[in-house]
């Protein structure tokens, strides 16, 4: 048996095998070839193979996402077999004498390039599609698998560290836990397995190699241990363990209906904070009063194209119809930092924390953020849907989305498409100086929702994934509880709410500290909202 | 040679669902069928070319089919584009 020691990012015990996530590697070489001809056959070959995937591909999507998800795959097919593209690749072999891979390679760098220099964001934006039906001949004509292999059988998914994307494409009926050599407490990828209610430990290190693939192993989420070919002894100890807690879930479904009231009387909203449509389900099944943050960025990282107003519409539909009159608050685009998507063309930043990301791209590509706010502002009318902006630092802000919003609602009104107008909006409070301004905030919006990772991360002027610093951050750090404080009274001073969706904001050892404060409203992970109605019920 | 002119309403152009469609429409004909917008013009069967042309809403093009079918095809084009473009 090996143990070794991580970091645990979410409590629970998994049993199963170990199933180590590969990445494609390797490396283009210009070789030289003196039969052009069989090298041009050879990436015929691979262009047929690359083609029957695609066609497997859309099929899949085709049933899973349905027609006009699935296009993109016939494109892909289409870009393949176009003629001009083939020529490309051919006349490379055959003029300069290469081998088809730097053919391939060279082609794909020069069609990307096509787009990326159009002027239109979108156009550009088709770079990304280029490159990924190369790297799948690339792929062929190299003889190297594609990424995410997952088994059969559920398995424990250990990798180097996985990106928020890499995680949200696994099919997490197959998922029992994740293991990973690096990655921070504080990433996106944990706050994934928790929302998923996955048992993860992370910052194992290089001891986690991929020769332990397909060991039986063992996670135990509330010390942080990995057991690798667990004895008979952990293993029983292990599987009690889990029952244990199996149990007290179960006890806490007990906890079903009950209001969120404290023994004098106190009163609090408990939400939930999901990342897709699919968590919606996990919302109602552990009974939280609304979505207090619908992370909408997954819409944008699952695609290889922007997303367009139909398809986030039905999604935002969907959110509102499932959740029957219950508050959704859904955040507009968050991407950029540890977040992104190729197809954004975003530069590679010195400081990224520090850089170009949510509202900042919202409002100078005001394209992506007017498509989104008209599917927001028309789904609105299905149900009970709030519009919450992250990132905000100052009141021009607030005064340029309301003049896009103005915008877009006087175009919606043009075309005769519904919607509804008066959606309540709010800011998400995950700056310093959101905070010394909220009481001018306040008047301009409807609510707050404290972000407390990035305002933890901006006020104590710590960078979240960078593991080496878990030692300095302090969430409970007073700057933090009085920043909290002053955004509460600044808010109730204006007749405005305030809520938490931050991760603090399932802090147990906090929750008396938050009634104190006032707040209104608690939006945590699905499976932390009856812990914490428990913690509530309980406190005077 | 027939042809016709068409001014994109759509709002995002003839962005990549569409032009996949169009590419598997022109492949349906004989015919060479091109579209022009200003001084570029490009393959409609060829997908990368009809991207490249970048066509936005408002824009006019010019698609034009030369060969035997061309009558059915610059036909049945025009309603393509009105009902898709």
């Amino acid at each position: 048996m090996i143990t070794i020691t991580g970091k645990s990012v979410f409590g629970g015990v998994s049993i199963g095998r170990l199933s180590f996530y590969k990445r494609k590697q390797r490396v283009i070489k210009r070789t030289h070839v003196d039969d052009v001809e069989a090298e041009c056959t050879r990436f015929q070959e691979a262009k047929t193979t690359a083609a029957g995937q695609l066609k497997e591909l859309y099929e899949k999507a085709l049933a899973d996402v349905g027609e006009a998800n699935a296009m993109i795959f016939e494109i892909h097919q289409m870009m393949l077999e176009d003629l001009d593209y083939i020529e490309s690749v051919e006349n490379i072999i055959r003029t300069q004498e290469v081998n088809a891979e730097f053919a391939v390679a060279a082609t794909a760098d020069n069609f990307a390039q096509m787009f990326t220099a159009m002027d239109d964001a979108y156009m550009q934006g088709r770079a990304a599609d280029v490159k990924d039906v190369s790297e799948r001949v690339l792929n062929i004509l190299c003889g190297v698998d594609e990424g995410i292999k997952q088994t059969e059988e559920p398995s424990i998914i250990a990798a180097d560290d996985l990106a928020p994307s890499e995680t949200v494409q696994l099919d997490k009926s197959k998922v029992l836990g994740f293991a990973t050599m690096y990655g921070s407490a504080n990433s996106h990828t944990a706050i994934l397995a928790r929302t998923m209610n996955i048992p993860a430990i992370i910052g194992l290190g290089e001891e986690l190699s991929d020769k332990l693939d397909g060991q039986m192993a063992v996670i135990d989420g509330f010390t942080g241990s990995l057991y690798i070919d667990p004895d008979e002894e952990t293993l029983a100890l292990m599987q009690e363990k889990r029952r244990e807690d199996l149990e007290q879930r179960a006890l806490l479904e007990q906890l079903k209906g009950k209001e969120n009231v404290t023994k004098s009387g106190q009163k609090i909203n408990i939400y939930a904070n999901i990342g897709n449509i699919s968590d919606v389900g996990a919302v109602l099944k552990n009974d939280a009063g609304g979505i207090g943050l619908f992370r909408s960025e997954f819409l944008y990282l699952e695609n290889n194209t922007f997303p367009d107003e139909e398809q986030q519409f039905a999604v935002y539909r969907q959110a509102a119809e499932n959740m029957a009159g219950r508050k959704v608050i859904i955040r507009t685009l968050d991407i950029g930092a540890d977040k992104q998507a190729d197809y954004f063309g975003l530069d590679k930043e010195e400081n990224p924390a520090l850089g170009y990301r949510a509202i900042r791209i919202c409002l100078t590509r005001t394209n992506i953020f007017k498509t989104q706010l008209r599917a927001l502002y028309r789904a609105a009318v299905f149900g009970n849907i709030s519009i919450m902006f992250p990132m905000i630092i100052s009141m021009k802000e607030i005064e340029k989305i309301k003049e896009i919003i103005a915008e877009v609602q006087g175009e919606l009104k043009a075309e005769g498409i519904p919607f509804r107008e008066d959606v309540e909006l709010g800011v998400m409070i995950e700056t310093p100086a959101s905070v010394m301004i909220s009481r001018e905030l306040a008047r301009e919006v409807d609510f707050f929702s404290v972000g407390t990772n990035d305002l933890t991360q901006y006020t104590l002027a710590i960078d979240r994934q960078n593991s080496k610093l878990d030692a300095f951050y302090d969430p409970h750090h007073p700057a933090i509880l009085a920043m909290i404080k002053m955004a509460a009274e600044n808010a109730h001073a204006e007749g405005k709410w305030i809520g938490i969706c931050g991760e603090l904001g399932a802090d147990l050892e906090l929750t008396e500290e938050f009634l104190k404060m006032g707040l209104d409203e608690l939006s945590v992970s699905p499976a932390m909202v009856l812990p914490l109605r428990k913690k509530i019920r309980e406190c005077e | 040679m027939l042809g016709f002119k068409y001014t994109i309403t759509d709002s995002e152009g003839i962005h990549a669902r569409p032009a996949g469609m169009l590419v598997k429409q022109a492949a349906g004909y004989k015919s060479d069928i091109k579209i022009a917008k200003g001084e570029k013009s490009a393959d409609a069967k060829r997908i990368f070319g009809v991207m490249g042309l970048g066509t936005k809403a408002g824009e006019e093009i010019t698609v034009t089919a030369d060969g035997e079918d061309e009558e059915t095809a610059v036909s049945e084009l025009e309603v393509f584009f009105k009902e898709n473009l």
